[in-house]
């Protein structure tokens, strides 16, 4: 016996150094690829202007990006920026309007049936309301079981083991398994809400704004506990939010989102010491930072995001832009490789 | 005169609730000063929200108990008459909300809200008054102030309707404002536009601000002053520098340092406040945080404690606090060495 | 050992919470006046229909000309009607078939109702039509549609539950469709689509439990307005035929003699006003018990504050 635990526990260190190996080389494995992602929600016209043409709201506008194994992507912006629908659209929540999602090599939007089933199965989302993302008419054990059940995993003794398991990991106790969503706090149901995802083994967790709603020190709490069982259990976030210095916390590369469109990507770092766009620029020094003499050289943005409904011509950031020129209203900015993973569309660079 | 607008001492707030009297806010004091920004802060459930409906007095007839007072420049509000109240509201003091859709009233056009309040007020014709709001309209930033004026609500966007709020709550100069969360709502680049338009305001208008949030980073940016909260009382108040530089309770301390900062070490953990704020129905007895508390010993456990004078801005609620700061006068000492 | 463990201290913690749970019931079940009023008219009602016809000499059906309309006394506790029949017999008799088209009716509408407020909750096109359908129904007045119904059919018990249903289904599905559309919108929904639950079982798994509330409300009123309806039509001799007696039998029987015997309609008559506040008040009862966020806010005002005020 002994021998065999010595053999096995050689393997890992092996494993883990070849792991190792791997990320100095940077050689990334690909787990999930967005290529053009668009999403257009078709707005209603009034009868009397039939004649007009169809009006869209281009929520995601051409977004492209790839989530490597056992990274975090964050997927920052302000509201209405298209960040949730995207999200919303990898699980086919709502339906893409045109574009890829390609999950080990075939195409999520393709999926249906039992290969969709698989997808729902390895990615999973949190939502960001705690309070209706519970059904408050279940206990606790009953909402961490209905996952299982859906995808007819275990029988009923199997399925209450795993359930134990989960709650313990997510540092909730065995006594919650009887009680009802409302008896708990915004954390403590976040907390369920993850346990809900996690209960399917999943290798991709979508986290549309999962700590927005907590109190800040729930919220450290919450942020050191999605790390932990990252590296516990080797999984890849897509973490949606608006809070930068959170963003910054836990994402290894971040993509920021403007009207729909993708306007910068970079390593955390990178983005944080180097910003180029204008809009992260902007958006960065707005964040007010808990200490004394924080922000000094504060970029204030003039008026607001234009609606998603008519978004402007040629760069979409122009009407904003402080830097703008004559060419960004007419001329749509490329996507730019700055250095080998810092991409910005902005004229600026080009 | 002294420059004090309001002085609240020993406030306290209770509910008629199915489990009992349930005390929201327990013996609150603190003082706001003429054009001064106070900052409140706390967690969700901490009573800031409450003190600041008491007030305006904002609760329905015997649904509450107040205790305490609460003196606005020599009058105490807790025992006016509701007539009188109503004269103080929305005239002398006024309020601004988290959510401005549901605050502005749907079916009337923003320059009739701030017109009517100051028709109500200050007996003006209509005409002035529209003119005013007008006005008011350009104070707070909104372009086309004319046209905006006639619009509704739901055709502003969410900045511009924090904006029209805060020019209903300024309709009649009131000397004292109190913000509740008013930029929670608001996306970043948004929140920045606001925070600076309130610092402007401050300036111009010389009026007190009483600014509550959960976010320290927005305190740090507009206050002069803050006020920490914790499950209804006062845990710490203090001046900004003082708070950022050497704050006194360990609840404060977590607080501040449990926030993710732009500058901060990404690979250590976050710093956490164990555990979760106990329901109001069953507040610990002794010291309301100690159940929380990484420093608490059998004292604070047992008994309250009591406010202790650190310097003439700083007070602290704390049994050990000077013990916990010399313990980490020597780690960072340490810490320098090394 | 250590899954026992976990197990052993699972059902613990599950019977110190149902302890808990009953306990809080309990405190809410009798702090709930409205609900206790209801509870005991309504029980008091139910033993008097099922315990009463063994308990009284006559029946229902036997006349006795002799005796026709004779005033309460103590032959006759509640007097006889027109026909010499002893009227406290048949007003209990009578409780049996009100109560029961009404418990009928009621149920009936609560699974037809919920089924088709659920469904077009969920699909919007089945929406556009079986809320026209009910639309349609709702625009005639209840009663009217009612007596065409009857018309159609011919009076029968049966034809009564029948045609009531007919006319209160609608208004349930109403009911129970606009509390579903605003469950359906919540994240929970959204959370276990994500996962890749069926449609049926989100329908009956995660919205039904939350629409009952309503529904049941919905019912106990419903209850109390089919034995309106119900004495109505028959009232007007379209409902329960003839001899068999029902409160709106013996008040259609009693409008012949109303200002030679006021017995004859009255009691019926106080019989049918106890029944549905009965019903009302439990339904008022159940929905403020029924509320998981339900909190009672005491409205009590004390003495000391009501002395600051006057200062």
């Amino acid at each position: 016996m002994s021998m065999f635990a010595l053999e096995s526990s050689g393997l890992e260190v092996i494993s883990n150094e070849e792991s190792k190996i791997r990320k100095e080389n940077d050689v990334k494995d690909t787990l999930l690829e967005i290529k053009n992602l668009k999403k257009f929600f078709p707005v209603k016209r009034s009868l009397l202007d039939f004649k007009k043409e169809k009006t869209f709201v281009q929520a995601v506008n051409d977004v492209s990006f790839k989530l490597y194994k056992g990274e975090t992507y964050g997927l920052v912006g302000e509201s209405g920026c298209g960040k949730s629908t995207t999200g919303r659209t990898l699980l086919k929540l709502t339906e893409h309007t045109n574009g890829q999602a390609l999950y080990n090599g075939s195409d999520i939007f393709k999926s249906s049936g039992k290969e969709l089933n698989k997808v729902r199965q390895d990615i999973q989302m949190v939502f960001q309301d705690p309070y209706s993302s519970l059904n408050p008419r279940k206990r606790i054990g009953k909402i961490l079981e209905e996952p299982l059940v859906i995808h007819n995993i275990g029988h009923a003794k199997e399925r209450i083991e795993m359930v134990m398991g989960i709650l313990d990991k997510v540092g909730l106790q065995l006594e919650h398994y009887y009680r009802y969503p409302h008896e708990f706090s915004g954390g403590q149901r976040q907390r369920i809400g993850l346990a809900r995802a996690l209960i399917l083994n999943p290798k991709i967790l979508i986290m549309d704004e999962p700590v927005s709603a907590l109190d800040v020190s729930i919220q450290s709490q919450v942020l050191n506990l999605l790390k932990k069982l990252q590296t516990e259990l080797s999984l890849s976030y897509l973490f949606i939010s608006h809070d930068m210095s959170v963003v910054r916390y836990i994402s290894d590369r971040i993509g920021v989102m403007y009207l729909g469109n993708l306007v910068e990507e970079a390593p955390t770092e990178t983005l944080f010491s180097n910003p180029l766009h204008p809009y992260t620029q902007a958006l960065l020094s707005a964040v007010p930072e808990p200490k004394l003499g924080g922000n000094q050289e504060r970029i204030i943005l003039k008026g607001e995001m234009p609606s998603p409904l008519n978004p402007p011509s040629g760069c979409v950031f122009h009407t904003r832009c402080p830097l703008a020129e004559e060419r960004c209203k007419s001329v749509i900015p490329e996507k730019k490789q700055m250095t080998s993973d810092h991409h910005v569309a902005c004229h600026l660079y080009s | 005169m002294t420059d004090l607008l309001l002085e609240i001492n020993d406030l306290k707030t209770s509910f008629y609730t199915e489990t009992g009297l349930v005390t929201a806010v327990n013996g609150v004091s603190f003082n706001v000063k003429k054009g001064e920004i106070v900052g409140v802060v706390g967690e969700s459930g901490c009573g800031k929200s409450v003190m600041s409906q008491t007030i305006l007095r904002l609760f329905e007839e015997g649904t509450v108990e107040f205790e305490g007072e609460i003196n606005f420049k020599g009058n105490n509000l807790l025992t006016l008459s509701n007539k009188q109240m109503n004269k103080v509201r929305g005239d002398q003091i006024s309020m601004i909300f988290q959510d401005p859709l549901s605050t502005l009233n749907p079916v009337h056009s923003v320059g009739r809200q701030i017109s009517e309040s100051i028709v109500l007020h200050q007996k003006v014709s209509k005409k002035v008054a529209e003119q005013k709001a007008i006005e008011l309209l350009q104070l707070v930033g909104i372009p086309s102030p004319e046209k905006r004026a006639k619009e509704y609500p739901h055709n502003l966007s969410g900045g511009m309707r924090q904006r029209a709020m805060i020019a209903v709550a300024l309709a009649c100069r009131p000397e004292l404002l109190i913000a509740d969360e008013p930029t929670t709502a608001l996306d970043v680049t948004i929140q920045a536009q606001i925070l600076d338009l309130m610092k402007n305001l401050n300036t111009e208008l010389d009026m007190g601000i009483i600014f509550i949030t959960h976010d320290l980073g927005v305190v740090a940016e507009l206050c002069s002053r803050v006020i920490v909260m914790y499950l209804g009382e006062v845990v710490e108040e203090a001046s900004l520098e003082e708070l950022f530089s050497r704050p006194l309770h360990p609840y404060t301390q977590g607080l501040i340092k449990s926030i993710p900062q732009l500058d901060g070490d990404r690979t250590k953990p976050l710093h956490t406040i164990e555990g979760t704020v106990p329901p109001l129905t069953r507040v610990p007895i002794g010291c309301r945080f100690a159940t929380r508390c990484q420093f608490a010993d059998e004292q604070c456990r047992t008994s309250s404690p009591p406010v202790s004078e650190y310097s003439p801005t700083q007070k602290v609620k704390c049994w050990n606090f000077e013990q916990i700061l010399a313990k980490q006068e020597v780690a960072a000492d340490v810490h320098v060495c090394t | 050992m250590e899954v026992k463990e976990s197990t052993l201290a699972l059902s613990k913690a599950r019977k110190k919470l149902k302890k808990e749970q009953q306990e809080l019931l309990k405190k809410r079940f009798f702090s709930n006046y409205s609900l206790m009023i209801g509870l005991v008219i309504l029980s008091i009602l139910v033993l008097l229909s099922v315990v009463g016809p063994f308990l009284i000499g006559y029946s229902p059906y036997e006349m006795t000309v002799n005796n026709r309309l004779q005033a309460p006394g103590a032959n006759h506790l509640l007097g006889t009607d027109n026909f010499g029949r002893d009227l406290l017999s048949r007003i209990i008799h009578g409780s049996r078939s009100s109560l029961g088209v009404g418990v009928s009716i009621a149920l009936i509408t609560s699974v037809v109702g919920l089924t088709i407020g659920l469904y077009s909750s969920y699909y919007k096109r089945l929406d556009n039509i079986l809320m026209r359908i009910c639309d349609g129904l709702m625009a005639i007045p209840g009663i009217l549609l009612a007596i065409a119904l009857m018309a159609a059919l011919g009076p029968k018990v049966e034809n009564v539950i029948i045609a009531l249903s007919i006319v209160f289904t609608p208004s349930v599905a109403r009911i129970v469709r606009s509390a579903a559309i605003v469950v359906r919108e919540q994240t929970f929904i959204e959370a276990m689509k994500s996962q890749g639950a069926s449609s049926s079982r989100i329908i009956w798994l995660h919205i039904a439990p939350n629409v009952l509330s309503p529904l049941i409300v919905q019912a106990t009123f419903i209850f109390a307005d089919s034995i309106i309806i119900e004495a109505a039509l028959s009232f007007l001799g379209a409902g329960i035929p003839a001899p068999a007696p029902s409160w709106g039998n013996i008040l259609y029987d009693g409008k012949l003699v109303i200002f030679n015997a006021w017995w004859m309609t009255v009691f019926p008559g106080v019989m049918i006003i106890l029944a549905v506040i009965g019903l009302n008040s439990l339904g008022d009862g159940l929905r403020d018990i029924m509320d998981p966020h339900y909190k009672k806010i005491k409205r009590k005002r004390t003495r000391k504050s009501e002395k600051e005020r006057a200062v």
